[in-house]
């Protein structure tokens, strides 16, 4: 189980993103991660993942928990070891390596041979598009194999719990109907998953539970069912509900009053 | 990945410029072969054993650049470290605590010994890498690459400093089995048996492209390993290697290990024909580094085929200048030989500004 809490992210010493951000991913659940560009839900993947000091960030309160360990501003690749694998936003395969390299450097910190082949194997399982293509150069593949090949890869590591941040952005539809099977697949075999999407209608769609971000916290969480329901989701997510004028309504304005109406109670 | 392309005006100059060139070179070359076959074999394996040392040395640039985006300057210092401790080692010492009658060199340390002199230097040269990584560079990770490149300029000195108090009174002999010898190609055997004419070739350009072809094998191989290809990952994109688990500072660790490795192995070559003649370490030896830098930079700074590219272009560009400008050294200076490595690698750079195989900056975000 992972547990955020209270955590407060800092960028070059004065941006100040996350501003006392909880969430929970407990095990064997699928977690959405909502919010608007900026909202800062990249910026917590990194936390979680140890990747903050590539940005000059910081983590400066509250702490990041994984099975009962403080795992705060450990070392990327101790949090790897630890259980957790992150898909980053934009895919970010090596492009330069063959399909099969890049799953080898997925697999970089799994020491025992044999582990590693098995889970070579059921990556080759999960995506035969990938086998199909293992001596190939990543860079030459399109947008959907490159996913596919990014979730592939943080899978060698098989781990506990697997973080996709937007792993739906800039695929055709029927390409974002098959990386949300793959998610539950995945999911079904056992890994939890922090799903962080602008897509909610895909991620609501399969997760347990939800939480929508704002500026940096949490503003609104619950069921995932319950989110799909709710009006403020609906419009300011789903797109289902437009003003007199036709557009879409600035999510700040109306949110502010709804808000405390439901904070309050 | 993608090249730049498009027009570019001092692209095309540049190019027919070098394509004029490249042909004089071959016709002036093949009109040598004809009518001076030995000089032209000559100055080929002069060429070939440059070529080869700088080939060695460029691609202990290139190792570091890749997996780290910086240049080195204390490439030199390492080169000069490494050797004084060989010296050390197979001449002070006389490890493994031997001498024998060798015929090539009479008194010194037998083959055996040597070899294993020559080993635990490697061994030295490694660790000495690795502590300056860890220490020195380490903790700039993140910092902007030109301030790394600044401290590893300052780690230079440093290591010049220790280096040129060792060598200041005397030189420092390396005890190198095949001394200064070789043996001569083609020439006539008169009646009484001495050989006139012929081309000379140095033992030590055998060695030295016999080294490079094994360093060039041993890196290809490598880079297709579990722990090569995690630093072409890093060298790729360094958070994206980091997510998935690839310790950085290891991959680091071991790009400086290797880049003074052979670092070292060109140092102890620096003592040697055609670089030197003494087989001991002296001030100049450290100078390697920065006639290496033109075949680094012309093969391109990120491109293990251009180290060894560059390193023969070089190598051949500097010889065959020597041998074939030496009439116009009144005109020329006397050292001209050293800066046709610059005048190729400013042409180079006018015709792939990256380097003959380098990689356009462009790929990174
Ligand atoms: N390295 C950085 N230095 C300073 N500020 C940053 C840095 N990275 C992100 N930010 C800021 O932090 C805020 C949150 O960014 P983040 O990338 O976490 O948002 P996001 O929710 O992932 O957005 P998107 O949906 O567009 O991916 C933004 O205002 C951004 O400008
Ligand atoms: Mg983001």
């Amino acid at each position: 189980m992972l547990e955020v809490a209270n955590l407060e992210v800092v960028y070059n010493e004065v941006v100040l993103v996350l501003r006392g951000l909880s969430i929970e991913v407990p095990d064997g659940h699928i977690v959405a991660l909502l919010g608007a560009n900026g909202a800062g839900k990249t910026t917590t993947a990194r936390a979680i993942g140890g990747l903050l000091g590539v940005h000059e960030g910081k983590a400066t309160k509250g702490s990041v928990t994984f099975d009962g360990r403080e795992i705060t501003n450990d070392k990327a690749s101790a949090i790897v070891t630890a259980g957790i694998t992150q898909v980053m936003e934009g895919r970010r395969t090596f492009a330069d390596l063959t399909v099969h390299e890049n799953l080898m450097c997925g697999g970089f910190t799994v020491k025992d041979r044999s582990t590693r082949q098995a889970s070579y194997e059921r990556v080759m399982e999960l995506f035969p598009r990938l086998k199909e293509r293992r001596r190939q150069v990543a860079g030459y593949m399109s947008g959907g194999e490159q996913q596919m090949l990014a979730i592939g890869r943080a899978l060698m590591t098989s781990p506990k719990l697997l973080i996709l941040d937007e792993p739906s952005l800039g695929l055709a539809p029927q390409l974002v109907q098959q990386i949300r099977d793959i998610i539950i697949n995945i999911n079904q075999e056992g890994t939890s998953v922090l799903l962080i999407e602008q897509n909610a209608m895909m991620a609501l769609s399969i997760a347990n539970y939800g939480y929508v971000m704002e500026t940096g916290k949490v503003v609104m969480d619950g069921e995932a069912s319950k989110l799909l329901d709710d009006d403020d989701v609906k419009e300011f997510y789903l797109g289902l509900r437009s003003d007199e004028s036709g557009n879409r309504k600035s999510f700040r304005n109306v949110k502010h009053y709804k808000r405390k109406k439901k904070w309050a109670s | 990945m993608d090249r730049i392309k498009g027009f570019n005006p001092f692209t095309s100059i540049g190019s027919s410029a070098l394509t004029v060139f490249i042909a004089a070179v071959v016709l002036f070359l093949i009109n040598r072969a004809i009518f001076e076959t030995t000089v032209l074999v000559q100055t080929l394996a002069k060429a070939l054993g440059l070529g080869a040392v700088y080939a060695i040395v460029a691609l202990g640039f290139v190792l570091i650049f890749k997996a780290t985006q910086v240049v080195n300057f204390a490439q030199g210092g390492l080169a000069m470290v490494g050797a004084l401790f060989l010296s050390f080692l197979a001449v002070d010492e006389h490890i493994p605590f031997t001498t024998i009658q060798n015929p090539l060199i009479g008194i010194g340390p037998s083959w055996f010994g040597w070899g294993l002199s020559v080993l635990v230097a490697l061994v030295f040269a490694a660790l000495l890498g690795l502590v300056i990584e860890r220490i020195v560079i380490r903790p700039m990770i993140g910092q902007p690459l030109f301030s790394v490149a600044i401290i590893t300029l300052g780690m230079e000195a440093f290591l010049r400093t220790f280096a040129n108090d060792s060598v200041r009174v005397q030189l420092r002999p390396l005890g190198i089995p095949w001394g200064t010898g070789g043996f001569t190609l083609g020439g006539t055997v008169g009646d009484n048996g001495i050989t006139t004419g012929g081309a000379f070739v140095a033992w030590s350009y055998v060695a030295a492209v016999i080294t490079a072809a094994v360093a060039f094998v041993a890196v290809f191989l490598f880079y297709r390993s579990r722990m090569g290809v995690a630093m072409r990952a890093v060298a790729f994109d360094q958070e994206a290697a980091m997510a998935n688990g690839i310790n950085v500072g290891l991959v680091f660790a071991i790009a400086w290990a290797a880049g003074a490795v052979l670092a070292t192995i060109g140092g102890i070559y620096a003592t040697q024909p055609p670089i030197a003649q003494t087989g001991a370490v002296q001030i100049e030896t450290q100078f390697i580094a920065f006639r290496t830098l033109p075949a680094v930079i012309l093969g391109g700074l990120d491109s293990v085929q251009g180290a060894l590219v560059g390193g023969l272009i070089i190598g051949l560009a500097e010889i065959s200048a020597g041998q074939y400008l030496s009439q116009f050294s009144g005109q020329l200076g006397a050292g001209y030989p050293l800066i046709v490595p610059y005048v190729v690698m400013i042409i180079g750079l006018l015709v792939r500004p990256y380097g003959i195989f380098g990689t356009p900056e462009v790929r990174r975000v």
